[in-house]
């Protein structure tokens, strides 16, 4: 048995059954890290460390109250472990080890689960779409390792893909989810804006990000949304609703379910083989009993101008943190640093990288007097019209049905130095993210170079329910989740 | 020109964010291009639009006004590049009398 080709769920089963122990799982993960990192470089800051920092048992004890108990998770970047690096493959915070846990991790220790010491690779501060912001350098899809894995999260995405890892926790501002699960061939979720606690996740864009699971497959997904959704009182922007039990949702029948199909997604840009695809997993919804008709989403090309606006100001605020005083790099030597002004600007011109610098600059740029009003305050606005184009549409649809991604997984470096085509590439993504509602993407076919096209759904917020049911029906009645790369 | 450089090291200078020459000419054409881009938006009719700053119906949120634990001050202080006697260290902050 090929332990690290095993789903969460199934691993679950394996050790209820005492057919497995958690040492099996971690030292078979071990080896299979060592073994593809080199080519896939999924993980950052990788050396001789264990990959956990617990005693394993090896004869597995069942508990009821932890539902995750022996199953390792891979972590982001940029969300806290306590004593554990994390740096938002950031120059700038190089060496911080936080000392608290986020409330992710926690909720996920008390289920039991074993969070890696090793982080996943992300673009710096999950400012990209491809991982090549990273201060590590790019990490590679296995499916084509002279392409990217998307980003931000794309260490996730092809750490999961790549059987590197069983769970993977990744964050979503516009799509940093779903873009590198679409990319990789595997399920990423983001959900509803205050579903899950973001406190201990590193701030981007406060109005946008969530942290979501990147799995293997839809059930997998809805076992790690179990453990990390419910309300915190440590984020003020975290909702006390109740969370359901997500699996209990994985039916298969979606008779008579309203799918809207927006009209303004299928249009020119998007690549030939990712619309057959879209248009063929539509077809299949169909037969299922799905009922799709067009809708429109009039605002939808104002959405990246929008996202670049607000993400940007909020993001120039939130990193206005890094000041060389608490935590991370600070400008190498005091006697060249005159005053506070100097120090600040020393460190962060030293620390940030390119594509960092460009956002806060846009960011601040978008705030500064004189601009406000033209860029951030208008961007609010029209923020307003993406968002009513949504509750249009679900007052008429259950969910809404889109391709992830205009094009499959590019060429490592064919954007790199274009950042507007960068940008372009979230399309898809970004509204959901303005608009606070959930959305999922799970493997919907291959094009002809073997490479993964994503199908994204979309729901009312907090109807994560409705986004399992279509999504596990799907997957279940095709054959793409089960396909695995060769490496 | 939709930005002009002078502006652009204007606003990295806000953001407390030192730029090299180079730097800040690739930067400040890239900005133009993406300022440009994001521009579109001048076409939209936002006059009686209320602006979206969240989408939560929920506003103010306060909890209790009584003590609760925080971190002690080592945990905090412990990834200071700097520090001394339980303090941050930072550079003078106030000028000396000429």
């Amino acid at each position: 048995m090929d332990i690290c080709r095993l789903t969460a769920s199934e691993l679950i089963e394996k050790l209820r059954h005492n057919e497995l122990s958690p040492k099996d799982i971690v030292e078979s993960l071990r080896k299979r890290i060592r073994a593809l990192e080199p080519q896939v470089r999924a993980y950052v800051r990788l050396d001789n460390a264990p990959l956990i920092s617990k005693l394993l048992e090896t004869v597995f004890t069942p508990d009821p109250n932890k539902p995750l108990k022996g199953i390792p998770v891979a972590v982001k970047d940029n969300i806290c472990t306590e004593g554990h690096a994390t740096e938002c493959c950031s120059k700038i915070l190089e060496g911080f080890r936080p000392p608290y846990d986020a409330t992710v991790i926690r909720k996920l220790k008390e289920a039991g689960a074993l969070i890696l010491t090793k982080k996943t690779n992300m673009d710096e501060f999950a400012f990209g779409s491809s991982t090549e912001n990273s201060c590590f350098g790019a990490s590679r899809n296995p499916w084509d390792l002279a392409c990217v894995p998307g980003g931000s999260s794309g260490g996730s995405a092809a750490a999961v893909a790549a059987d590197e890892a069983f769970l993977a926790l990744g964050s979503d501002t516009g799509g940093s989810i779903r873009q590198p699960a679409s990319f990789c061939g595997v399920v990423g979720l983001k959900p509803t804006y205050g579903r899950v606690s973001r406190y201990g996740l590193i701030a981007f864009a406060s109005s946008l990000d969530q942290i979501g699971p990147l799995t293997k497959d839809v059930k997998d997904a809805a076992i790690l949304l179990n453990a990390i959704a419910g309300y915190d009182s440590l984020d003020s922007t975290s909702v006390n609703i109740k969370v359901p039990d997500y699996t209990e949702f994985l039916a298969t029948d979606i008779k008579g379910i309203r799918i809207g199909i927006p009209k303004e997604y299928f249009v020119e840009g998007m690549d030939q083989e990712v619309k057959e695809a879209t248009d063929e997993a539509i077809a299949e919804l169909r037969r299922r009993g799905a009922v799709c008709k067009e809708v429109s989403l009039p605002h939808t090309q104002y959405a990246i101008p929008v996202y670049y606006i607000i993400a940007t100001a909020e993001a120039s605020s939130n990193l206005a943190r890094f000041d060389a005083v608490q935590y991370g790099l600070r400008a190498a030597g005091e006697a060249h640093v005159q005053n506070m002004i100097s120090l600040y600007k020393k460190t962060r011109g030293a620390g940030f990288g390119e594509e960092a610098k460009r956002r806060i600059i846009l960011g601040t740029f978008g705030l500064s007097h004189g601009y406000y009003e033209a860029y951030y305050l208008r961007a609010l606005k029209v923020r307003t019209l993406i968002k009513r184009d949504f509750d249009r549409a679900f007052a008429e649809f259950d969910c809404i049905v889109t391709p992830t991604t205009p094009t499959p997984s590019f060429r490592i470096g064919e954007k790199a130095e274009d950042p507007l085509s960068m940008y372009l590439s979230d399309i898809y993504t970004i509204s959901v993210n303005l608009a606070g509602i959930p959305a999922i993407s799970i493997p919907c076919g291959f094009t002809s170079k073997k490479l993964p096209v994503g199908l994204q759904i979309l729901a009312k917020p907090f109807d994560e329910e409705m986004l399992f049911k279509v999504a596990y029906a799907y997957e279940q009645n095709t054959p793409w989740h089960l396909e695995k790369p060769k490496l | 020109m939709s930005i002009e450089k002078e502006t652009v090291e204007y606003v990295a200078h806000l953001a407390r964010i030192e730029l090299m020459p180079d730097e800040l000419e690739k930067l400040s054409r890239q900005l133009d291009v993406i300022i440009d881009f994001i521009d579109t938006l001048k076409k939209v009719d936002v006059a009686s639009i209320a602006p979206t700053s969240h989408i939560l119906p929920i506003q103010n949120v306060t909890r209790e006004d009584e003590p609760t634990g925080s971190l002690p001050i080592e945990k905090v202080l412990v990834n200071a590049p700097l520090r001394q006697n339980g303090f941050f260290m930072v550079p003078k902050v106030i000028e000396d009398n000429p």
